[in-house]
């Protein structure tokens, strides 16, 4: 916690423990994925390419990091992450486990062979280590809906994945195996001695610097190169889209920017927090986000990828934004050691054109704290047409102040409507200031149709999404209504 | 902590006496897999000097290519050579059916996204990103894209097919109920997680050896030779194993293997080629979409007493496997109802998309989607229960003659039914939950829950009766150990634990004495595609065969050592015995060794029984049917059209099971994908053809949660009448219809959502929208689509 006092980035080699020991690398591109780098440089292909977009898990690999000297190990897809983003952390893959249990497999790998959880076994690998990852953090089994959202971000086209359900439980029902840490954490702190670092070859650079001030700097002198956090879309940017990328400027190494300062009157979350960590955060500040956190992407991308990434990002179907909007959050923009900030809504400006200007970054995203009254309102609904691990459709958010039956302020901002993600200001002003009724609701959801002019694609309808946005409002009004009736799915017992 | 009951396995499924067929036992490659030890083509260490291949595909779903800058191509770094159609040494074509209309390197451009040209590179990065900056001209031309396109533009791939019984049209007109409808039912993406790959090297004196992810070895052999202008003789085709299949590699190998075996001819090298997932969906077929329409006339109870079907399929832009998938189309639109006064009319429609291909089913769940709309349909114009109507018109007892011929002239000698459905009815407490669900719906005006059971009757056999052949070659070497050769692939399926079982059991070895080889051509010619549900049929009754020469010869061995009757011998727990005495089966085999006797044979299997005529479409196509139901219960949302699968339970017929273990992964993995594609799995083109849902991000299949909580899968008590393999029955394809059960559920409860009297019409896949569609327009206010 220590704040890291400025330092250069100096040019060195990766280095990254692996199978035993810390290895250095120099010579590869910083644009090779760690995928790339396993398969076809070190010809361990245990790991295997699906979709080469974080999609489907087939390449997915546990990467081990020093979080308060303790050893915290998180499922990531190898098919998206630049090798040097592995830089003083640890790479586990499935390679890795067997010989660890008493038998010659791993208790999960075990117990995938006893339930049948493989079938073309392609997928396998990615399975066990998902199933790994949630085993060493978990010492007894979690329940299904956690071993499910474990799961999200591993398809499987063969089992209908019953079977790998059961696995997950048997497992645990096998003497228990645990990685030895120490070495690991040894291997770990000792790869902290080195300095920061920058490396280059093939004509690319790669800068990850672990001090503000030095991102700041670099960003100023390298307007032009790519700031990387998670590596969640700009991955796709190489594999998908076959872009070349000169100069990276990563921020995950940046400590303060992976912090998340609570006080009095703000969540603070630094831009290089990852997902799962700031859903955790916002989750605990207001639980409407648990939801939409299980079901934003998978682990392993939430693992990898930042809130101030998808922020930054101004995807118009982004997950997190509608919420944040709804709930006033602000961006914190930096320009060498200049910050600003301004509403979220602000810093969108038209389709993936964002108030950043150059030579400045995201530094955080800012939520105001819950209010200490009750008296506001707050939801978050995704339509998709998959429950987990899709984009959304529709993504609605709102937050109402009601005292005393009368709507004293209502924040209302959609993702999926438009070309940002942005507020429904007409269908607000319908609602503020007239008491909390069905014909505000109904005036709110003719004014939502004069708010937006949704697109047709491939993920929904204009028809559908607007005929959902005013739905949800519908939801909204009945969810404070009471009565017996179910107004989810989800609500349901299982039959 | 809510876990499902762990799944008992029926032990009895066969004879006692069966020490290794029989047994729930796991996938023989299960240890390889969860170690990441199992080797798939791409994973195979390269040769030194390997070049990669990368394809150039159109940007135009219609057209003609003006040029190709083939000079840019070969500047790009790491380019070594670059490949069209003028090129080929052979034929500029992979057609599986040798219609000459699909090139490998198109100058016609007849969809978005058809290889065009191919580069070879250093590396995979290489290849594909100078096969991207490919400058292409096209003169372009107006494209069809939907079947709808295609029936307006009458514009058909091959002739309509048309299959009658009595007067369908007199019937319906003199019925005292009728009904036309029309529904949609979309495609599918294979989404077998590894993507098509091949890898070739070139061999001496004219030769290729092509390691390919691939249903259908031999295909890829003729096709290879035919691009090279070579024979059979000089193409070698290998396959370890697939991850996944599904049908999407029975013909849709054909690229890689054609392109990877080009260009390492053409430049001498191996050459690797395997397919982005993005440029793997965009080029390879998927299943047919169909549009379809009926007339029919039904009796007061729900009889059907005529129907007319009339079956548009989306073919694509050529042959490949429409024929035949069509042909099976029409097969199944009976499902398990008899069907007196009928008329099917298939028509093939060609459109500027991708060429549809095999998908798990082939043709069968479009057809069985058609007459279970029909029964929907009946269900709710006479206010019945579906499930009435469905046992109404169950074909008859098999016992008698009454109401058991097919629209095809195939007599169902084995049909269980209504047993089958009565026992699934009784223990998934059908009826009560029925009620149940409408009180429910009565409460509750945002959720709406629905109920359905479904049976499926799906015929066994390739339809061309020529295919229903196999081969298979084994090994017992003179340690006692066996190695099994056989024509069929390992897909995830199970297809090589099975084999093995069945060869353990001829010899009375354990499992792990029997070990199974890559399937090959030069071990066994002539094979068919694995498909069709057949792979065990055929190539466990072909290992067998071989295996039970060997045994037998074994015995007269040893009988003659101790004067007995060979019948006397026998093989148990890895030991022989005769005449009271035993001794290990590794040294009876070395002393048969010692002696000279022949210790490997080739085995040989063609299908008993089957015959029809494909100009008229009667015979009896199918040497037995397989069975099963399900009941599924769901909830949607009728504000977002959200769903969740709320229960399923599922009561099957595989006959004896050979491996309950893996046929119910079979079932439970057959019935989520089915699932998939009648819910969340959506096909979108865009205007100008290209297909935007070429990726896991845009193509949803069901993920972990999709799975059902409730998820009661069992095998039904039954041996198949037919003398099949162990008397057990393939189980590949028929469980991919047990979720129409969840289509059903979400149309009943989607039907709670408007008027009695009012209009349902659903598609599938029943996406959130398609189902808020449907609820939209059963209350008149139909979703407007902005002009």
């Amino acid at each position: 916690m220590n704040p890291t006092t400025p330092a250069e980035p100096v040019a060195r080699p990766i280095q990254f423990y692996f199978r035993g020991g810390v290895r250095h690398v120099a010579g590869v591109s910083p644009t090779r994925t760690v995928l790339q780098y396993l398969r076809e440089d070190l010809h361990q292909c245990g790991t295997k390419e699906g979709c080469a977009e974080g999609d489907c898990g087939a390449c997915t690999v546990v990467v081990g990091e020093l979080v308060d000297d303790a050893l915290q190990l998180r499922a990531m897809n190898a098919c998206i992450q630049f090798l040097p983003t592995l830089d003083g952390k640890a790479l586990f893959t499935v390679e890795d486990l067997a010989g660890q249990g008493p038998t010659n497999l791993h208790p999960v790998q075990q117990a995938m062979v006893d339930c049948h959880g493989s079938q073309c076994g392609f997928c396998t690998p990615g399975f066990v280590m998902s199933l790994w990852a949630m085993y060493e953090n978990a010492t007894s089994c979690p329940p299904r809906q956690e071993v499910a959202d474990v799961l999200s971000g591993n398809l499987c086209r063969c089992t209908g994945y019953r079977p790998i359900f059961d696995a997950a439980r048997a497992a645990y029902q096998q003497p228990r195996v645990e990685m030895d840490r120490a070495a690991v954490i040894d291997a770990l702190r000792n790869m902290r001695a080195a300095p920061a670092l920058a490396y280059e070859s093939h004509g690319q650079r790669f800068w990850a610097p672990r001090d503000l001030d030095t991102l700041g700097r670099l960003r100023a002198e390298h307007p032009q190169a790519t700031l990387l956090a998670g590596s969640t879309d700009v991955g796709l940017w190489v594999t998908k889209q076959l872009r070349e990328l000169p100069d990276i400027l990563y921020t995950g190494a940046v400590d303060a920017l992976r912090h998340i300062h609570i006080d009095d009157d703000w969540l603070d979350i630094g831009a290089a927090a990852s997902l799962t960590d700031a859903f955790a955060v916002m989750t605990s500040e207001e639980p409407m986000w648990a939801e939409l956190a299980r079901r934003f992407a998978s682990p392993p991308v939430r693992n990898a990828g930042t809130l101030g990434g998808n922020v930054a990002n101004g995807s118009p179907i982004g997950d997190s934004m509608p919420g944040l909007i709804a709930l006033g959050a602000r961006v914190v923009l930096q320009r060498e050691a200049v910050r600003r900030d301004m509403p979220l809504e602000d810093f969108y400006l038209a389709y993936r054109r964002t108030a950043l200007q150059e030579g400045e970054f995201v530094a955080a995203v800012r939520i105001p704290r819950r209010p200490r009254d009750d008296a506001r309102l707050f939801r978050i609904w995704k339509v998709s047409k998959r429950a987990d691990q899709d984009i959304a459709a529709v993504c609605g958010a709102f937050a109402l102040t009601v005292r005393g039956g009368i709507v004293e302020d209502a924040r209302i901002a959609f993702g999926g409507m438009a070309a940002t993600p942005c507020r429904a200001l007409r269908a607000e002003r319908a609602l503020e200031g007239l008491p909390w009724s069905q014909v505000a609701v109904r005036n709110a959801q003719a004014a939502l149709a004069e708010d937006f002019a949704p697109l047709s694609d491939m993920r929904a309808s204009a028809a559908y999404r607007r005929t959902v946005a005013a739905n949800l409002l519908e939801r909204l009004w009945l969810s404070t209504q009471g009565g017996d009736a179910v107004l989810r799915v989800e609500e349901l017992a299982d039959a | 902590m809510n876990h499902p009951q762990p799944i008992v396995f029926q032990a009895a499924a066969q004879p006692e006496t069966l020490a290794v067929v029989g047994h729930a036992r796991p996938h023989e490659s299960a240890a390889l897999h969860v170690t990441g030890s199992a080797v798939y083509t791409d994973d195979m260490p390269e040769l030194a000097g390997t070049l990669h291949a990368a394809l150039v595909l159109a940007e135009v779903a219609h057209g003609s290519v003006r040029r190709i800058d083939v000079d840019a191509l070969r500047a790009q770094p790491g380019v070594v050579d670059v490949m069209t159609g003028a090129d080929v040494p052979g034929h500029n074509e992979c057609s599986p059916v040798h219609a000459h209309d699909e090139p490998i390197f198109a100058d016609k451009v007849q969809f978005y996204g058809q290889p065009l040209s191919a580069v070879v590179a250093t590396s995979h990065d290489l290849a594909r990103r100078a096969a991207r900056r490919a400058k292409v001209e096209y003169d372009k031309q107006p494209a069809l894209l939907s079947v709808y396109d295609a029936l307006a533009a009458d514009s058909h791939l091959l002739p309509t097919v048309e299959v009658a019984r009595g007067n369908a049209q007199a019937a319906i007109a003199a019925a005292p109920h009728r009904l036309a409808g029309e529904v949609y039912l979309g495609g599918q993406e294979h989404f077998y997680l590894e993507g098509q790959v091949s890898y070739a090297v070139p061999g001496e004196g004219d030769s290729m050896h092509v390691y390919c992810s691939t249903q259908h070895p031999t295909e890829m052999q003729h096709l290879v030779a035919d691009a090279l202008g070579w024979q059979a003789h000089q193409v070698q085709i290998t396959c370890r194993r697939m991850g996944g299949g599904f049908g999407g590699k029975e013909s849709q190998s054909q690229h890689t293997a054609c392109v990877a075996a080009l260009l390492a001819w053409k430049t001498g090298k191996p050459v690797r080629m395997r397919l982005d997932r993005d440029d793997d969906m965009s080029i390879t077929g998927k299943r047919h979409d169909f549009d379809i329409r009926y007339e029919v006339g039904f009796a007061d109870d729900g009889l059907i007493l005529g129907i007319k079907f009339e079956l548009a399929s989306r073919c694509g832009y050529s042959a490949d496997l429409s024929g035949p998938v069509n042909d099976r189309a029409i097969f199944h639109c009976d499902n398990a109802y008899y069907l007196d006064a009928v008329a099917i009319r298939s028509l093939r429609m060609k459109t500027h998309t991708v060429s549809n291909t095999a998908f798990r089913g082939f043709g069968g769940p479009q057809g069985t989607f058609a007459i279970e709309s029909v029964i929907e349909d009946i269900a709710r114009r006479l206010g019945a229960d579906p499930l009435a109507v469905r046992r109404r018109n169950l074909y008859g007892d098999s016992a008698g003659d009454v109401r058991t011929t097919t629209p095809y002239g195939m007599k169902v000698e084995d049909n269980v039914l209504a047993p089958l459905i009565d026992q699934l009815a009784a223990d998934s407490d059908y009826a009560a939950r029925r009620d149940r669900i409408a009180a429910f719906n009565a409460a509750n005006p945002i959720v709406k829950r629905g109920i359905s059971l479904t049976p499926v009757k799906f015929g066994i056999s390739f339809t061309a009766t020529l295919f229903n052949q196999a081969g298979a070659l084994v090994h017992v070497y003179n340690d006692g150990t066996v190695l099994v050769s056989q024509g069929g692939t390992e897909m995830g399926q199970g297809l090589y634990t099975k084999v093995r079982q069945i060869v353990a059991e001829v010899f009375g070895l354990p499992f792990d004495a029997v070990r199974m080889s890559a399937t090959d051509t030069t071990r066994v010619p002539n094979t068919s595609a694995t498909a069709a549900s057949s792979g065990t049929d055929l190539n466990g009754m072909a290992a067998r065969a071989a295996a039970l020469e060997i045994r037998e010869r074994l015995a007269q061995f040893a009988a003659g050592l101790h004067g007995v009757d060979a019948a006397s011998v026998t093989f148990a727990d890895g030991r022989v015995h005769v005449a009271g005495t035993d001794q290990p089966f590794a040294a009876l085999v070395m002393e048969a060794y010692r002696s000279r006797i022949k210790l490997w044979e080739a085995g040989f299997y063609k299908t008993p029984k089957i015959h029809y005529d494909p100009t008229t479409m009667q015979g009896r196509p199918f040497f037995y049917f397989a069975y099963g139901a399900a009941v599924s219960e769901v909830a949607i949302d009728t504000l977002t059209g959200q769903t969740r699968v709320l229960r399923v339970d599922v009561l099957h017929d595989v006959g004896r099971s050979i491996n309950p273990a893996l046929d119910i992964g079979q079932i439970e993995g057959g019935f989520v994908q089915g699932m998939g594609w009648l819910t969340t799995e959506e096909l979108w083109w865009r205007d100008d053809g290209k297909l935007m849902t070429h990726a896991p991000s845009t193509y949803k299949i069901p993920a972990a949660s999709d799975c059902p909580e409730v998820f009661n899968v069992k095998l039904f008590d039954n041996a198949n009448i037919e003398d099949s393999i162990h008397k057990s029955k393939a189980v590949g394809e028929p469980p991919l219809m047990l979720p129409f059960s969840v289509f059903f559920a979400i149309r009943a409860a989607a039907a709670a959502a408007i008027p009695a009297d009012a209009p349902l019409r659903l598609d599938a896949p029943a996406t959130p929208e398609a189902i808020l569609r449907a609820i939209a327009a059963g209350r008149g206010t139909p979703m407007e689509d902005a002009t």
